[in-house]
Order: structure tokens, then sequence, then C-alpha cells
């Protein structure tokens, strides 16, 4: 008997008799605006949120709030200029530099701040941990009350990685000091837009 | 490398609480967390009903765990992932080794793993000249300072911010006297940076797993897994069987109770779904079992693979707030690193079920609902009965026993008692009793219940006479 085998003969043998899975249906958000919610809680994790009429509104924030200068990538075509359009094939190592990304989820969770997204909409994988600075683009009629509708909306999924992000990455592990910008992006900042926009199919 | 442990929970926590001002410091750190968890389970009114069914779902799992973990591995062979399966840490480590091997790579980068460290996995590879390096914060400064971590959560919380200033001087360079917490982050993230940049192979836990995907999930803060994981050409997760979440729905629950009940967070900021490797990129999965079998095979005790390591229970227990995580000498301490720990070799761990007051508050915060403080006195039965008691406390029950057998030697027992504490109390207030350590031993009545009762009883009688 192999190794697979033993564990999979143990673990028969040792379980017991099967219990049934709850009924997980009657969870769901309350009634609050989900708009109005996710920017309270967002800001409460560190991040910037901003509710803009549309992607013209979100060009001028970013000219306003960040260094461009600096190396700026996205994945919206329509930001492509003045901006380097991702390209998924490249090196991932090659982004150590990027300063700003500015991408798009699917959509985001009032109750947690956090955005969903998958690699279809990262550009590469590693965009929005690599970046110094993040921005993501979110639709306002795309944002789920909670993770439970969340799941919902993703169901099984076509993609090899996505991810929920909550804000800057942070750590609180010298004396409990919370720091913005452990390993990943040091600010994360949303732009709700209320206009509809072309985002993911 | 880490010493051979012949301390027990008491003479190390005994070390632990000679510096009072650190002890104090310690556990309103950890109270803080409790606190904040409390603030944050409050604002979900459907809190307990969550937990009740996050509870459920993982009885559903354990009891039907053999066809999930075959669903999960056909699907992860679906989406392109190599599985690998392991008995015990030692096939653990040899798995990686080859993987590592194969590719002649000869670095790792590891984001937070319980799993590994309970493999001891960083010792196994470097004496086959392996360089891992840990790329949570936390876990990189108990690297470099050769200490294992002390919480699952918040691995250096015993560490003050000087001490590690003081490591930062030594192995990064860093002026001395450097303590400031976002400057000594800082450098740690430019070095670490560097680190992901350069390594090939990268090494992640798993949060859950799901059967229905064949997805798994990994929970940061600081966002080192992906930074390691995406970066790399090989990119290796390790899990124990217990990891099973049946659909993905699930994951709704618990990703909502684990970040909640962990720092109070409303959730992790990274929850990172794999699912399929990228292009050009090798993706293996190591099923480990490690006594998780063994386990199962206790009823009292197969409730503790429920557990979603959040940390909870340690930072609400008393004992570990003042005694800290590495008087425990295992790598998952607390509450429910006692009741795990002693299916692992209940002799090494026999002290551990007894570093409990058995308060039960470690129970109450727990978000899938494990029984912690029950199996704690359940594993002290066991322990006694299987032998692995410590001399003075199967003495002490012994001792016990004899003197509550009958009602004579019950009554003697009390009449001495009290008659050495109120005549020479020296007897008992001494270093040879465990009790009377930090404990001043009571003054003792003049008189027990029952002499009393009979002295009343005398006194009617003689009146009604």
């Amino acid at each position: 008997m192999n190794t697979r085998e033993k564990i999979l003969q143990e673990v028969l043998d040792s379980q017991p008799d099967t219990t049934p899975l709850p009924d997980i249906s009657l969870f769901k958000g309350g009634e609050d605006d989900p708009v109005q919610k996710y920017m309270d809680v967002f800001k409460t994790i560190g991040g910037e949120v901003f509710l803009v009429e549309d992607l013209a509104a979100v060009k001028t924030s970013v000219h306003e709030r960040f260094d461009l200068s600096k190396r700026v990538v996205t994945t919206v075509p329509e930001l492509s200029d003045p901006f380097e359009l991702l390209s998924g094939t490249v090196e991932p190592r090659l982004y150590d530099d990027v300063e700003l990304a500015v991408i798009r989820a699917h959509f985001s969770v009032a109750e947690n701040g956090a955005v969903w997204l998958t690699d279809q909409l990262m550009g590469h994988r590693i965009i929005p941990y690599i970046c110094q600075h993040l921005a993501v683009l979110v639709k306002a009629e795309s944002i789920v009350p909670t993770l439970h509708e969340a799941y919902e909306r993703i169901g099984i999924g076509d993609y090899g990685f996505g991810g929920f992000i909550g804000g800057p990455s942070k750590t609180a592990d010298i004396e409990q000091a919370l720091v913005l910008g452990a390993h990943g992006p040091l600010s994360m900042t949303v732009y709700i837009l209320k206009q509809p926009f072309p985002l993911s199919k | 490398m880490k010493k051979e442990i012949k301390k027990d929970h008491a003479d190390l926590a005994e070390a632990f609480i000679r510096d009072e001002e650190r002890v104090d410091w310690h556990d309103g750190a950890l109270w803080f967390i409790r606190e904040k968890r409390d603030r944050a389970s409050k604002q979900i009114p459907e809190w307990e009903a969550l937990r009740e069914a996050a509870s459920a779902v993982k009885s559903n799992v354990i009891s039907n765990l053999h066809a999930y973990l075959l669903q999960f591995e056909e699907n992860l062979i679906k989406n392109g992932v190599i599985v690998h399966w392991a008995d015990n840490a030692e096939e653990h480590n040899e798995i990686v080794y080859s993987i590592l091997k194969a590719k002649g790579l000869n670095q790792l980068v590891k984001s937070k793993s319980m799993l590994t460290e309970e493999c001891q996995l960083n010792e196994y590879l470097h004496e086959r000249g392996i360089e891992v390096i840990n790329s949570d914060l936390g876990e990189y400064i108990q690297q470099i300072d050769n200490e294992p971590p002390s919480h699952i959560v918040l691995p250096c919380i015993h560490k003050r911010k000087e001490e590690i200033g003081e490591l930062f001087h030594t192995h990064l360079g860093t002026e001395k006297g450097l303590s400031d917490p976002t400057l000594l982050t800082r450098v740690a993230r430019k070095h670490l940076r560097n680190v992901f940049i350069t390594r090939r192979a990268a090494l992640t836990g798993v949060n859950f797993a799901v059967a229905e995907t064949g997805e798994y999930v990994v929970c940061t803060n600081e966002g080192n897994a992906d930074m390691g994981a995406h970066l790399s050409d090989v990119q290796i997760a390790s899990m124990g069987l217990e990891k099973i979440v049946p659909q993905k729905k699930h994951l709704g629950i618990f990703l909502r109770l684990l970040a909640r009940s962990a720092t109070g967070q409303p959730i992790t900021i990274y929850s990172s779904h794999y699912r399929k490797p990228r292009p050009g990129q090798e993706m293996h999965l190591i099923l480990v079992n490690a006594g998780r079998t063994n386990q199962l095979k206790r009823p009292d005790f197969r409730d503790s693979l429920k557990c979603i390591k959040c940390g909870a229970c340690m930072n609400t227990c008393p004992v570990y707030r003042k005694s800290g995580g590495l008087s425990y000498h295992n790598t998952i301490s607390g509450p429910i690193g006692a009741i795990l720990a002693p299916n692992l070799d209940m002799k090494k761990h026999a002290d551990l079920p007894y570093a409990s007051t058995l308060c039960g508050s470690c129970s109450n915060v727990c978000p899938v609902k494990i029984n912690i403080h029950e199996q704690l006195y359940k594993w002290r039965q066991v322990i006694v009965k299987e032998g692995y008691a410590t001399q003075t406390k199967a003495l002490g029950m012994k001792a016990m026993a004899w003197t509550f057998s009958s009602p004579a030697t019950f009554t003697t027992a009390g009449k001495a008692g009290r008659w050495f504490l109120h005549n020479i109390p020296f007897v008992v207030n001494n270093k040879f009793n465990p009790w009377y350590k930090q404990r001043d031993m009571p003054e003792g009545p003049k008189e027990s219940f029952s002499e009393w009762y009979e002295r009343e009883e005398k006194k009617k009688e003689q009146q009604h006479t």
C-alpha cells in the first residue's frame, strides 16, 4: 500500500457517521445602502475611497494624487493613454518598479471593504501585490452586502487565480503597532463609478 | 537548531513571569486583541448562527473526509496541480526537497505555515544545503532570532520593539537603537522584496481547500504569500488533511469568521484563491497526515480538527496571556495547542492539558465551537490513565483518592491540615509545595463544618436537658 492509499484507508476507517451539511441560504446582508456601507468600512481599514461619475473623473483624481513620473500600469484601455497597458505574458519580476497600478475589479463587498478580482482583470497575477500603490475601479451597482452574496456571484468561476483584496497590505507584528505597507502596496484607493463603464464579462 | 526541550510548561512559564513588566504588557497586548474580536463580532447580528454553521460544516467534513479528499485531489489534477501525499513530517520534507532538487534550486521563500513549522522543514532543508527564508514579518523576526513562533497569528508577540531593533541591527545592519515599528517594517520590506524577486521557488500554507473546485485559499495581511507565489517558477502548498471545505459557498462563512476572530478585522487583507498554475509555472500541493488520522480516531478529541487557526483561544486564555506561547514548547501553543499536541506525543506533551484553569473562555470565543476546555479536562484523564502524569501529580491524586475514600480518613486529614496551617505553617508554606509558589496558603479555619455542627448540636442538647 502506498502512502496515499494508507492515508485514505485510515481516514475511511476513522471517520465518524456522516452528519448533514447545514442550510446556509438564510445568511445574507441587511438593509444598509451597500455603497455607503462600503465606503464607511473601507476607510476604517486604511483605504481611500472616492465615489466618482466616470472614467474621466478617475483620470483627474489619479493625476492629482500620484507621482506619475514613475511607472504606472493599467488594464483599462481607456486609461492606456498616458499609462502603460499591461500585458500578461511578461516575466513577473519585471514589474518590481511599478509605482501605481490602476485595475478593475469584478465587484466589491460592503461588509468588509474587499474587492474581488481574478487574473483576467489583473493583467498579471503579481500586479495588485507588487505595485507600491493600488487603485481599483468598481461599478457602484456591483457592490454586494456580504461574502455570501459575493460567493453566489462568483459561482464556480473560471479563473486560474482570484483574490479578495481588502485594503493596503499591513502588519502589526512589531508590538501590535499597525503599519500600512508590509510587503504589498503601501496604499489602496477604490474608485466607485456611478456611471456604467465597460467592465469584465 | 531547536534544542532538546526537557522543561515543562510550568518551568518555562516561571522563566517568562520573572519579568513582571513584560508579563503585564504581554497580557494587555493580547487582551486588546480579544477586545477587538468582541467589537468585530458584535457588529454581525448573526454571529452565533455563523459559528454554529461553521461548526456543522466542519462536522460534515470530518465525517465525510475520505470522499472530500478524493474529490479535491481529482479537481487539483484537472486544474494542472501536481498532488503529493505525506504520512508524516519526514515524508513531507522529503517531497519538498525532491521538488527543489529536480529543479536544481537551493533557495526557498516561505509564507506562514504552522504545518511546516510542525514538520521542522527549515531545519531539514538547511541540513541539505537549502536556504529557507520566512517572509511573514513576525516569522522572519523569529527566524533570525532562532526561535519558533510564540503565537500562530502573531509569531513574535512576546518580543519588545527594542529587542527587534537589536536583531535588525545585527542581521540587517540597521542603526543601533532603532526601534520604531514603521521604520523597522520598511527595512524588512526592502530586504524581503529582494528575496521575493530573486527566489524561484515559493511555499505557502493553506487556510481552506475547496473539494468542489480543487482551489485553495491562503490568507495574509502582509501580501507575502502572493509576492512569493506569483513571482515563483515553482509554487508549493502544504496542507493538513483537515483543511477541506466541501463547497465554495462555505468560504463565505469561514472568511467572515476568521479575521474577525483573529484580529478583529472584517476580512484578512488578502484572501487568495489559487486554482491553476500560471502559464510556465509548476504548482504542487502536498496533503499531509502527520497525526490527523489518529486524532480522527478519538471520538472525544476529533473535533479539534475543526480548528481554523485564528488564535482567538490564545488571546483570551488567562494562562497563555501570562505564560507566553514559548512555554508550551509546541508549534501550536495556547488552549488549542494543548489539545492538539498530546495526540502527536502524549508523553512529551503530558503537561499541556494542565496549563489551563478550565475557565472555558477558549470554547466561548472559538469560531468553530470546539469544546476546548472539555477536551483539556478529558486529556488530563487520559494522560493519568496512560501513566504519563508527572509523579507529583500522580502521587497527589492517589493521596486525594485515599483521603476521600472514607469519612474517617477525610476527617483526620482535615484536622491535620488545619493543625499544620495554624501551628507550623512552614511545613506547607515552602518551595516543595507547588501550590505555595506565587501564593500564600490560607490561614485555615479553626474547626471544620462537621466539628462546628457537632458542637452546636451538643449545645442545643445541653440547653434542652
